[in-house]
């Protein structure tokens, strides 16, 4: 179990390494001139310095150096917790995190207990109900789920809940109250995917020779579907979660442009805007530790919940 | 003993309906099934068993109707029950033994809660003994060490030590009838054998009434006090084992007898002829594979040892063994998807042992393969024309017409119509596709001939059609064939000579009369005796074959 | 067939069986669904968003960029199907023109998916081993970087615009299509008649491409109907953040986040094209599901 527990840590480090170094290759190399993207980003023109300001900008802002230097450079920084400076907020980007990333946890937090509640209900329900016309309605409700943008969901609820019916603020980064809605947005989507799945499941597993063994006890309905249809549907949820985190990141962009929220969302969309680099590959670089840290925790988990699986290598021809 | 029958199922009629069309499951069944009597329902697939097993507990899908008729459980008449009258029945007056142990388990609950669940279930509720009781039923199966095995999943668990489990589980609601749904498909023969008497032996000592759900003539007429034949939901005869063989009425009776491998009248076995060179032989073939690194277990598994043996032209040998006794991995190395760790491959006096796909590529032509499951067989988008010509096509034979006129007489071959050349696998029988995979075979005109597993997924009447054109073939033909099967019965028919197999060791071998009338290892003495229907001496039994004809 | 009827056999069965073509059997299996109403309007749907692609002067008489401040904020009526904007364009004709660049994003993004996803999803299939790791690796590490955030990066390299939108969506849907191609490749690579070909004597090449791709082809192309609503809806994202195209371009994302200032006094500026664009993907999830149900 070590063995595999430690391989597993160095997996998610490699992938974590690869994720930085993709967006280090996307923001820094794949411009056609990274020096003049900066300076527009810090505010001025490329165009008005003289020769010796670009050499000397250069040299701050490290284009200077050969390719390789410079990625060494940038992740020895990054790994001692130096994410760089903000170009156009000329601010260390690490302060600026360390400002934005509470308001986005405790949405991404709520949003995600909601999706869970949410996506289970829903499913649970439309698998106990044996009226068609009433089944048939809610098993099409996680797609209508996905194909609404996110975006909009949020004007419409904004709309709805707040200029309507005015039981919550429309904007704001105070408060449990301004929490709601932007955490029921953001949830809409994860819940439809869990919701599917969830559905997908229990049919599969109603068809299960298992199930008729349990029916042959004499359990009535609500005790299968209880406690051995639930147990067996929901194994793959786990694993969606780990990788909803990615979804909920993206979601949390939108919603946090909405909603005007202080968090790391709008504060990525800024850094998009004013094509402030080092925001942006912090940010990325950040949400990617989220992404490998949530699916290590999941993947270790999952031996507790499912018993078949074991964390063993597979028999090989001698 | 009540007068009044246990089960009394009366011109009951039951129907599936899905859109606009109905399917006529049950037809006007009646019978009865008193306590304490051990009754087997016999019937091949689509004869409507599976839906009486069903009727019998109330689980009748939603798509299901009860046309006429009434089903009395005691005194309840179950096609007309509510839920809740139906829910009293299942678990404590009728109990249910699953078909197939492997799925029949909830794989995330421990063995000791699932069987607690049926207890705690037939007391009304969660009782303090519960835990006791378990153990003790698990003693009373025939499991070793209850206690752990009350902490284990189903998956740690051996697929006989799984069916002991459902039968716990059928035991605990103490009910007055257990009904066992094809009891010897899921397992091996030895394991059958011991858990069926098991099973009779705890039915009798309780008083318990037993139904029997099969398509196994032999076992049920070895274990029924009576037997009824079911053919497309109809009963078609009815009575004691005896009269059933001796003096069967129906023709489907007599048509099931004729083709039941168990009673039917052995062919006479060929010898080679002297001189001849074996066509495939294979000297101490052996098979290693490597384990991962694990504490405490072997470090590597033996699949295979010391295998020897030759296939001479125009002549069967077949491989007999369970499962995990090597005989698909034989079968694969003598067509060189493995290369085998020991010993030597010979096709045709040539050395073939370890060859890549390239330099094994014209033997090919030589040497096909029939596989076991005809529903994974064929490419679902080819045509039966596509599958049949497609070796042709890859090794760029024929062409055109020509192409046409070889998939024409190879589908005649088979005793296919022609216009089934035109069909996809999805519009054909199991019997009906593994006619097209051994027309397939056929195609490159092989000397010999490799099968595995041909009959097993058949039906029984299907099992004897495809059986006789294997043997109509090997005569018209002159191809040797190398038979792999679990099904002791299926050899006896069709082999010449016979190679035993038990965990990878060979335990016997040779000619098919000196195996099965002299044989010499304890194991093969097993496996022989485990045949349904062959306990009775040989002579017995050719007798009540010949009485059948 | 005995045979003294033989002659008569080998003729008539030489015209009993022509094989049917394949359009046939499509159509065959087309025409059962066609009669299911939800099947039918969702396609009616679908083709609607096509045509606008591709034809929109053929579905208005407006001109999406003819402003007109007499009328703006119009609520819709029989004039102005969905009202106007703040500077009284016809919102209907915006969204029929904006469908052209939203549509045609999504088509890129979907086909760099296709491309890139296919490739190495079959590669990874096929070839197992140290070519299977390397290929899963490379697809955690785009899996890691979620895919607005991924989009957000290309952009600030390349710049603003429509096509590096759908360049970016693209290579954010490539690890989606590449795991599931890779799954099919290797459930059919297991598969009896795969084995029965290869013992037939059929190369891996003939092998691959005609068993197991057209076996495998199925999850891939509801998945591709399902990235396609997907691609939609995310280049339509990016542009709400603003990224894509500059105005007064018509792309939904602009249209939906244009009405955002008039939220309170007029909704419909907001809110009809994002109904809009709810139809058309639901639509295009409807059509792909019932594909894959019937593949069943």
């Amino acid at each position: 179990m070590n063995r595999y527990l430690i391989g597993r840590i160095g997996q998610a480090l490699l992938v974590l390494w690869g994720a930085y170094t993709v967006t280090y290759f996307i923001l820094y190399l794949l411009p056609g001139d990274t020096l003049a993207i900066m300076l527009s980003a810090s505010g001025m023109e490329a165009d008005g310095l003289s020769p010796e300001d670009l050499a000397k900008a250069r040299a701050y802002y490290g284009l200077d150096k050969g390719i390789f230097e410079q990625y060494f450079d940038l992740l020895w920084r990054a790994l001692h917790g130096d994410l760089g400076q903000s170009l156009s907020l000329n601010r260390p980007v690490t302060a600026l995190l360390a400002e934005r990333l509470p308001q986005t946890l405790s949405l991404a937090g709520l949003a995600i207990v909601l999706s869970l509640l949410g996506g289970i209900g829903l499913a649970y329900l439309t698998a106990y109900l044996q009226w068609r016309p009433l089944k048939v309605a809610l098993a099409r409700l996680p797609s209508l789920g996905f194909s609404v943008p996110v975006f909009w969901m949020g004007l419409l609820l904004i709309q709805v809940f707040a200029f309507g019916l005015g039981w919550f603020p429309a904007t704001g980064s105070q408060g449990l109250a301004s929490l709601v809605l932007p955490a029921v947005t953001l949830a809409i989507p994860s819940a439809a995917v869990y919701a599917q799945v969830l559905q997908r499941g229990f049919q599969g597993v109603w068809q299960e020779p298992y199930i008729a063994t349990a029916y042959a006890k004499g359990l009535s309905r609500a005790q299968v579907q209880a406690r051995h249809a639930l147990r067996n549907a929901a194994l793959p949820i786990l694993t969606l979660v780990g990788l909803q985190v990615g979804n909920t990141v993206s979601g949390a962009v939108l919603v946090e442009t909405i909603f005007s929220r202080n968090g790391v969302g709008r504060l990525a969309q800024e850094a998009v805007l004013r094509q402030d680099i080092p925001v942006v590959l912090a940010i990325v670089a950040v949400s990617a530790a989220a992404f490998v840290l949530v699916n290590l925790i999941v993947d270790l988990l999952y031996p507790y919940l499912d018993p078949r699986i074991t964390h063993a290598a597979k028999v090989t021809r001698a | 003993m009540s007068k009044q029958p246990l089960i009394a199922v009366r011109d009951l009629s039951i129907s599936y309906h899905a859109g606009r069309q109905a399917t006529h499951a049950v037809k006007h069944l009646s019978f009865t099934v008193n306590s304490g009597e051990t009754v087997a329902i016999v019937g091949e697939s689509g004869s409507g068993k599976s839906t009486l097993a069903n009727a019998l507990l109330g689980l009748l899908p939603g798509t299901a109707r009860v046309d006429t008729g009434q089903l009395w459980v005691q005194d309840i008449d179950v096609a007309r029950a509510t839920e809740r009258q139906k829910r009293q029945l299942r678990g404590r007056v009728v109990g249910l033994v699953p078909q197939d142990p492997m799925v029949s388990l909830n794989p995330t609950l421990r063995i000791g809660q699932q069987i607690g669940e049926a207890l705690s279930l037939a007391h009304g509720r969660r009782y303090a003994g519960v835990d006791a009781d378990v153990k003790q039923l698990l003693e009373q199966v025939g499991l070793d060490n209850p206690a752990l095995r009350a902490r284990q999943y189903p998956h740690e668990l051996s697929g006989g030590m799984r069916q002991r489990v459902l039968i716990a589980i059928a035991l605990a609601g103490n009910p007055q009838l257990i009904i066992a749904d094809e009891p010897t498909s899921a397992l091996d023969v030895t394991v059958q054998r011991k858990i069926l008497d098991h099973l009779q032996q705890l039915v009798a000592e309780r008083g318990i009434a037993l139904l029997i759900i099969t398509h196994d003539l032999a076992m049920a007429t070895e274990r029924a006090d009576r037997l009824l034949v079911m053919k497309q939901g109809e009963l078609v005869e009815q009575g004691p084992p005896q009269q059933i063989l001796q003096a069967p009425h129906h023709p489907y009776t007599r048509a099931l007898l004729a083709a039941a491998p168990a009673f039917s009248t052995r062919r006479r076995p060929r010898s080679a002829t002297p001189g001849t060179t074996p066509i495939l032989s294979l000297e101490q073939v052996g098979k290693r594979f490597e384990l991962p690194k694990v504490k405490g277990q072997a470090q590597h598994f033996v699949a295979l040892q010391g295998l020897s043996l030759q296939v001479y032209p125009g002549q069967t040998l077949a491989i007999v063994g369970e499962s995990g006794s090597g005989k698909s991995t034989s079968l694969r190395i003598a067509l060189g998807l493995e290369a085998p760790s020991q010993g030597r491959v010979l096709f045709d006096q040539q050395d073939v042992t370890g060859f890549g796909w390239r330099a094994f590529r014209p033997l090919r032509r030589r040497m096909q393969l029939v596989q076991q499951n005809p529903f994974a067989a064929l490419d679902p988008r080819f045509t039966v024309f596509d599958s049949i010509v497609e070796p042709l096509v890859s090794f760029g034979l024929l062409k055109g017409l020509a192409l046409e006129q070889a998939a024409r007489s190879l589908i005649e071959r088979v005793h296919l119509p022609v216009s089934y050349l035109d069909r996809l696998p999805h519009e054909l029988s199991g019997g009906q596709r593994q006619r097209v995979a051994i027309a397939r075979a056929l195609a490159l005109q092989p000397d010999l001939l490799l099968l595995d597993e041909p009959v097993s997924a058949l039906d029984v009447s299907v099992q004897a059609q495809i059986l006789q054109l294997l043997d109509e073939l090997q005569r018209e033909l002159g191809i040797a064939y190398v038979l792999v099967s679990h099904d002791l019965a299926v050899v006896a028919n069709m082999a010449d000579h016979v190679v035993v197999l038990h965990q990878g060791k060979v335990v016997e071998q040779g000619a098919v009369d000196q195996v099965f009338e002299r044989p010499t290892s304890a194991y093969t003495k097993a496996l022989i005796g485990a045949i349904p229907g062959h306990r009775t001496p040989e002579s017995h039994i050719n007798q009540i074959a010949q009485i059948a004809y | 067939m005995t045979t003294a009827t033989r002659p008569h056999t080998t003729q008539a069965a030489a015209s009993a069986w022509k094989r049917r073509s394949r359009l046939q059997r499509f159509s065959q299996a087309l025409s059962p669904l066609l009669r299911r109403p939800g099947f039918s309007l969702a396609l009616l749907v679908v083709l609607f968003a096509l045509a606008a692609a591709l034809v929109p002067h053929g579905l208005t008489s407006f001109d999406p960029y003819a402003t007109s401040p007499a009328e703006k904020l119009r609520a819709p009526d029989a004039l102005h199907w969905f009202g106007t904007d703040e500077l009284g364009r016809d919102l209907y004709t915006r969204v029929v023109y904006g469908a052209s660049l939203s549509v045609q994003a999504a088509l890129l993004a979907v086909g760099i998916a296709l491309a890139g996803g296919l490739g190495l999803g079959v590669l990874a299939g096929f070839a197992g081993g140290r070519t299977d790791a390397a290929i899963m690796r490379l697809i955690d590490v785009l899996l890691a970087l979620p895919g607005l955030l991924l989009a957000l990066a290309i952009v600030t390299a390349i710049g603003f615009g429509t096509v590096p939108v759908a360049i970016a969506v693209g290579v954010g849907i490539i690890p989606g299509f590449a795991r599931t191609t890779r799954a099919e490749v290797l459930r059919v690579k297991t598969l009896p008649y795969v084995e029965a070909a290869r013992l037939g004597g059929a190369s891996w090449a003939r092998t691959l491409l005609r068993h197991v791709l057209p076996n495998a082809w199925g999850p891939v192309a509801v998945l591709a109907t399902l990235d396609f609503g997907a691609a939609i809806l995310a280049t339509a994202g990016l542009s709400f953040l603003g990224f894509g195209a500059a105005p007064p371009a018509a792309e939904w994302g602009t249209l939906i986040a244009n009405g955002r200032h008039f939220l309170i006094t007029a909704p419909w500026v907001s809110l009809l094209p994002g109904l809009f664009v709810v139809a058309v993907v639901f639509s295009l999830n409807h059509l792909a599901r019932t594909f894959e149900e019937n593949a069943r």
